[in-house]
């Protein structure tokens, strides 16, 4: 067993955990249960976290490598019992249905408005075609992903307008 | 919980060698997005691990008079961030955007993308056509391998027990770099999260500079078109001295004895020579474009 201390969503926490498990294991039995196990191999993103504000798969991921650093899910981007601006833009966009993949694809829309953001692009350059780049280690077998697209253009502060959504294949 | 048989976490490159050379069967993981699925996968020759991850003794990208040195323990996303290697190894970037999808390329690193062996690893092409050499260390010190050979079949690798990689070099040397034109793309049946049916890789410099220029040089690199990632030494004998439209014909006529694609439940092996042909086509003129348009803005200015 080791000892590793961490952040997760900005509480500082203390854990002794097996070396064998991932960070996905250790996650859940946190409590953070919007962290799903899809695939189990790093297909799907449905465990998508970031890990000091990059998004990994938290299946394919040791809990040991965390030592040290700063760990956000999607429990931890409500604040103050309001929605992030890509949590409300998930809403707004109805680009939810079953909900399994949200949480991942929420985590890594926010890592994506926030390298933009760190970058300086400017919104209105990226375009769909990126934002589907951006999302393609994301699987959604729900909703044909063009409310995806818009809730991330939404995120973006690009307008909506649906006669821009692409007509192209999923990422 | 991974089945880990044993597990050695390395504070120091020292240290991984050292716990290398006592556990003959151990492996070294990096960004694990490989070994942590065959182990899922139930692969007992996965079970015996040294981590190596996170080593900052394996990162960084840095140039030493106009040598490319990236660590192994590079990620694809801080490689393509990168600005020196943007400037030093630009196909090498292009390669790495096709790497698997973001969360993967956040994770995965170059060395165990050669490592592991793997006669699809993307970043094989780009690397073939570059030349690059692999600085190595082990329990009887260092050594500098090129890439080329270092893959001896599936899976296997010229790596000698203990031994790590740990970093890849890009030497200078003529008509390479800004002398060379280069491209590369990946075949597969989706964009993203898939293995290459082929990936291909082409460098090309034209005598004069034209678009339709003599081609003075070749280089070209294919993955999954034989057992381990492979130049192509009679397509680009073929091509040379011949004006460009022609040397591409002849190298494309001449792909047959370089490669040997198989029939897998992925792709037919002549569906592969196909695409194989077809690819080497496009790619070679897509690097003498380049080649042309980086002479062109040099003449220009």
């Amino acid at each position: 067993m080791l000892t590793i201390s961490c952040s997760i969503n900005d509480r500082p926490y203390e854990l002794t955990i097996d070396p064998r498990a991932s960070l996905l294991d250790m996650l859940r039995d946190q409590g953070l249960t919007s962290v799903k196990q899809g695939c189990g191999m790093g297909e799907c993103g449905a465990c998508t976290v970031l890990v000091d504000d990059v998004a990994v798969n938290a299946c394919l991921y040791l809990a040991t490598w965390v030592h040290g650093k700063r760990i956000r899910t999607v429990e931890g981007e409500v604040k103050n019992g309001q929605l992030s601006p890509v949590q409300q833009a998930y809403v707004d966009a109805g680009a939810v249905q079953c909900g399994f993949c949200t949480p991942g694809l929420i985590m890594t829309t926010t890592a994506f408005v926030e390298a933009c953001r760190d970058k300086f692009r400017n919104p209105e350059d990226i375009t769909p075609e990126d934002i589907r780049r951006a999302h393609a280690g994301n699987l959604c077998r729900c909703t044909g992903y063009d409310t995806i697209v818009q809730a991330v253009r939404q995120s973006l502060g690009q307008p909506a307008s649906a006669q821009d959504l692409t007509k192209s294949s999923p990422p | 919980m991974y089945a880990f048989e044993s597990y050695h976490r390395a504070q120091s490159l020292t240290e991984a060698v050292e716990l290398l050379a006592a556990n003959p069967f151990a492996r070294p993981m990096a960004g694990g997005t490989d070994i942590l699925v065959r182990l899922r996968e139930g692969h007992k020759d996965y079970a015996k691990i040294v981590d190596i991850h996170g080593l900052p003794e394996l990162e960084g990208i840095t140039e030493d008079r106009g040598e490319l040195r990236i660590g192994s323990g590079t990620t694809f996303a801080v490689l393509m961030a990168s600005p020196l290697a943007a400037r030093l190894a630009p196909v090498l970037i292009e390669a790495a955007g096709w790497v698997a999808g973001p969360q993967i390329r956040n994770t995965a690193t170059i060395g165990g993308n050669i490592c592991n062996g793997s006669a699809c690893a993307d970043s094989a092409a780009p690397l073939l056509i570059l030349n690059a050499h692999l600085d190595l260390i082990g329990p009887e010190g260092k050594r500098m391998i090129p890439l080329r050979g270092f893959h001896l079949g599936p899976g296997r690798v010229e790596l000698r027990q203990g031994e790590i990689l740990r970093s890849v070099r890009v030497k200078p040397e003529p008509g390479q770099g800004q002398g060379l034109g280069t491209a590369y793309v990946k075949y597969s049946m989706r964009q993203a999260m898939d293995i290459a049916t082929i990936g291909c890789g082409a460098g090309v410099r034209l005598r004069d500079g034209r678009p339709d220029g003599i081609v003075d040089e070749l280089r070209l690199a294919f993955t999954v078109a034989a057992p381990t990632p492979v130049r192509c030494p009679s397509a680009e004998a073929a091509a040379m001295g011949l004006p460009l439209n022609e040397a591409i014909q002849a190298a494309v006529a001449a792909l047959e004895q370089d490669v040997s694609p198989r029939t897998s439940w992925r792709a037919a092996g002549d569906f592969r020579m196909h695409i194989i042909r077809t690819l080497a086509g496009r790619m070679i003129r897509t690097a003498a474009e380049r080649f042309a348009m980086h002479v062109a803005k040099h003449v220009a200015k």
